[in-house]
């Protein structure tokens, strides 16, 4: 059968790919720019096909803890926010990871702090990858950069999550959860049945049959020593993942001059610099970190002391730029470009700042072409914004 | 008739449920957590639940329930019961879900979640221990904790002005149209642990048959956190806490009522 391509918002895209991963559960509580993601499911009514239960929480706070109990019967479960909803479910995300329970969370990203703003941000980078939460843990960090690529993740993110017993995220933010783009959904997959669940998922919370003791599932434990040995166990976890699930992508990275790091909506906007920099007869790569956590710091160390400079580019105040700072282990100048609040920055605008920044001189007799892919469309992306514009928090 | 004529099987009054394991219990003597426990597991052994029930507990005092009764648990963040056990029961739509909670897990902090789960009439049990304090945590005030009562945070008594009124959650509750049954019950004597049961059985009944969310407020002591004998606890609960907190049921719309 031919493929067939749709096309959706990013935010749709995320509900179409859990109905046909065979998520068993969606909860979640509406809050812009995502709401499309609960809106699709219940207009989809997956529960009359797959029998996937999908229900609104009295607030984020109830989503996330209803993600924990869910997950903890072995389900596939889910739930999706935006940025001071993403907040409210810290703790529950620090239990999950405590009690080491798999679970996707999906975070549409906007402006804060605080209410703060509707428009696309990346300011909670900090937040997903260094804790949010309580306690020495870790969360799984997808960025998708194309709505494809919110369609996969789910799986990824689910798959992941189950593979590791620990929570995953799915971080983006307003232009790719508004944003239409072609997008392949992934075949259906049928819901497991409690069967293979408790075969999958022995640790699940299903009813105790007389043939095991109970399953608890908890991240209590007052025996200091115990907890100290959970929190090694935790430690090697995260390690492995760290070992076996960093994901990237290096677009125009054959001896680049300069790089920029930039991951989600930026570094879409960033394969539009490129092209520019190539008209002006400089050579730059990108190199797009698909996993947020665990980080790509050896493939930006490779790359990045091989060039005269870096530009982080970040809807944000300088977030990321640490991590890539650590990689490179300041051997290389990087430095950072960024708007704030929600200002969605034009791509000769970045180009001119990365010049400015890192003394870049153009020629432009020299002009060249890049292979930079498939870039946002301006317009495009002037469309969503002002469509987020109209919307209200 | 001699010892062993007493202890034969068939001349036994008592006997420990099977789910309740050989665990040594971490409550205080005279703690109504132990012989809810024993309630709760004679009515899923009763009811031949063992291996279709899912607690979630509390924090607080009961955070440990999971370790006295033999079934499957999940140990919910302070407050949040009732929202984890709105998942499992919706994505296990046939095995039996309670939940376990204090009055400071209910009443305060999990308010929302104890509201929004019975509004919605989730098939489910929730276990209310209303001990008028947080035992866990040293005997701090709870919404619960009756005017004029000293606690840790209120040594002086509480005090309306300060700390507003002592809340009957369960009346509230009762309001609610996805609530089926509402009662409210109490374990110091063999005729209240009696009728205890009975709420108890009701409620593991209505979430079974699918009728709405059940509560059963059990009206309790800390002895510790009250600073009392539990002999002097239970007295005491028996003069104020009745008074505030009276017996019975608030409601009840299940069938052949
Ligand atoms: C988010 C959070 N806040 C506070 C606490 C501390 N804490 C633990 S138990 C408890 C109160 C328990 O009181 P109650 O629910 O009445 O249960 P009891 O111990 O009286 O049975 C508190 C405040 C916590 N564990 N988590
Ligand atoms: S502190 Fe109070 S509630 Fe906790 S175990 Fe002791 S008597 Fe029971
Ligand atoms: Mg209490």
């Amino acid at each position: 059968m031919a493929e067939e391509v749709k096309l959706m918002k990013g935010n749709e895209a995320i509900a179409h790919a859990a109905i046909r991963y065979g998520c068993d559960g969606y909860f979640g509580y509406p809050i812009t720019p995502q709401s499309e993601v609960m809106e699709t499911l219940m207009d989809e009514a997956p529960w009359e096909t797959t029998g996937m239960v999908v229900l609104q929480a009295e607030s984020e706070v109830a989503a996330i803890n209803m993600v924990y109990g869910g997950a903890a019967c072995g389900k596939a479960v889910m739930t999706s926010s935006s940025s001071p909803g993403v907040s409210l479910k810290q703790e529950g995300i620090s239990y999950m990871a405590g009690a080491e329970l798999p679970g996707l969370i999906v975070n549409i990203m906007r402006g804060g702090p605080g209410l703060g703003t509707i428009q696309p941000s990346q300011a909670d980078y900090f937040q997903t990858t260094k804790g949010g939460g309580h306690g020495d843990y870790r969360l799984i960090t997808l960025a998708p950069a194309s709505v494809q690529e919110m369609a996969d993740f789910v799986k990824l993110g689910f798959d992941l999550s189950f593979k590791y017993c620990n929570p995953a995220m799915i971080l983006s933010d307003g232009i790719i959860g508004q944003m239409m783009e072609k997008v392949v959904l992934p075949d259906y997959q049928p819901r497991r049945s409690e069967e293979q669940i408790r075969k999958d998922c022995p640790w699940s919370t299903l009813g105790k049959p007389e043939s095991r003791g109970r399953n608890v599932i908890t991240s209590l434990e007052l025996d200091s020593a115990e907890m100290e040995k959970n929190n090694i166990r935790f430690q090697k976890k995260y390690k492995e993942i760290e070992e076996n699930e960093i994901r990237y992508e290096e677009i125009n990275c054959e001896n680049p001059e300069y790089l920029i790091v930039a991951f989600g909506s930026s570094a879409r906007i960033c394969q539009k610099v490129m092209e520019i920099a190539a008209s002006e007869g400089v050579k730059v790569g990108l190199l797009r970190p698909i996993t947020l956590w665990p980080y790509p710091y050896k493939a930006i160390h490779d790359l990045g002391v091989k060039v005269k400079g870096i530009l982080c580019m970040e809807l944000n105040a300088g977030q990321m730029i640490e991590d890539v700072r650590l990689a490179v282990e300041c051997k290389v100048p990087v430095v950072h470009y960024g708007r704030l609040g929600g200002i969605v920055p034009d791509p000769s605008e970045v180009w001119e700042a990365m010049k400015a920044k890192l003394d870049i001189k153009t020629s432009h007799s020299d002009k060249t072409t890049a292979e930079t892919g498939d870039s946002i469309d301006p317009d495009q992306l002037k469309e969503v914004i002002s469509n987020l514009n109209k919307m209200v928090p | 008739m001699d010892i062993q004529e007493i202890i034969k099987p068939e001349n036994l009054v008592y006997a420990k449920p099977k789910l309740l394991n050989d665990n040594p219990m971490h409550y205080c003597p005279g703690c109504s957590h132990g012989v809810v426990h024993k309630l709760a597991a004679e009515v899923i052994e009763e009811m031949g639940l063992e291996d279709k029930t899912i607690g979630v507990a509390p924090v607080g005092c009961a955070v440990f329930a999971y370790n006295y009764i033999d079934i499957d648990w999940v140990e919910a963040a302070h407050g949040r019961a009732p929202a984890v056990a709105t998942a499992v029961k919706r994505l296990n739509p046939d095995k039996m879900v309670f939940t376990y909670q204090g009055d400071g897990d209910l009443a305060a902090i999990g308010t929302a979640e104890t509201i929004h789960a019975a509004n919605r009439g989730e098939n489910i049990v929730i276990i209310f221990i209303n001990n008028g304090i947080y035992g866990m945590t040293g005997g701090q005030m709870a919404p619960t904790t009756l005017v004029g009562m000293k606690t840790a945070t209120c040594p002086h008594g509480r005090n309306v002005e300060l700390n507003g009124y002592p809340l009957k959650i369960s009346n509230l509750i009762a309001q609610l149209d996805g609530a089926c049954y509402v009662t409210r019950q109490s374990v110091q004597n063999a005729n209240a642990v009696k009728k205890t049961k009975k709420a108890l059985r009701k409620a593991f009944e209505n979430a079974m048959n699918r009728k709405g969310t059940s509560v059963v407020e059990v009206v309790s002591t800390c002895a510790s956190g009250w600073k009392m004998t539990p002999d002097q606890a239970n007295k005491w609960m028996e003069v104020h806490m009745f008074e505030k907190y009276p017996l019975g049921d608030l409601k009840d719309v299940t069938e052949g009522n």
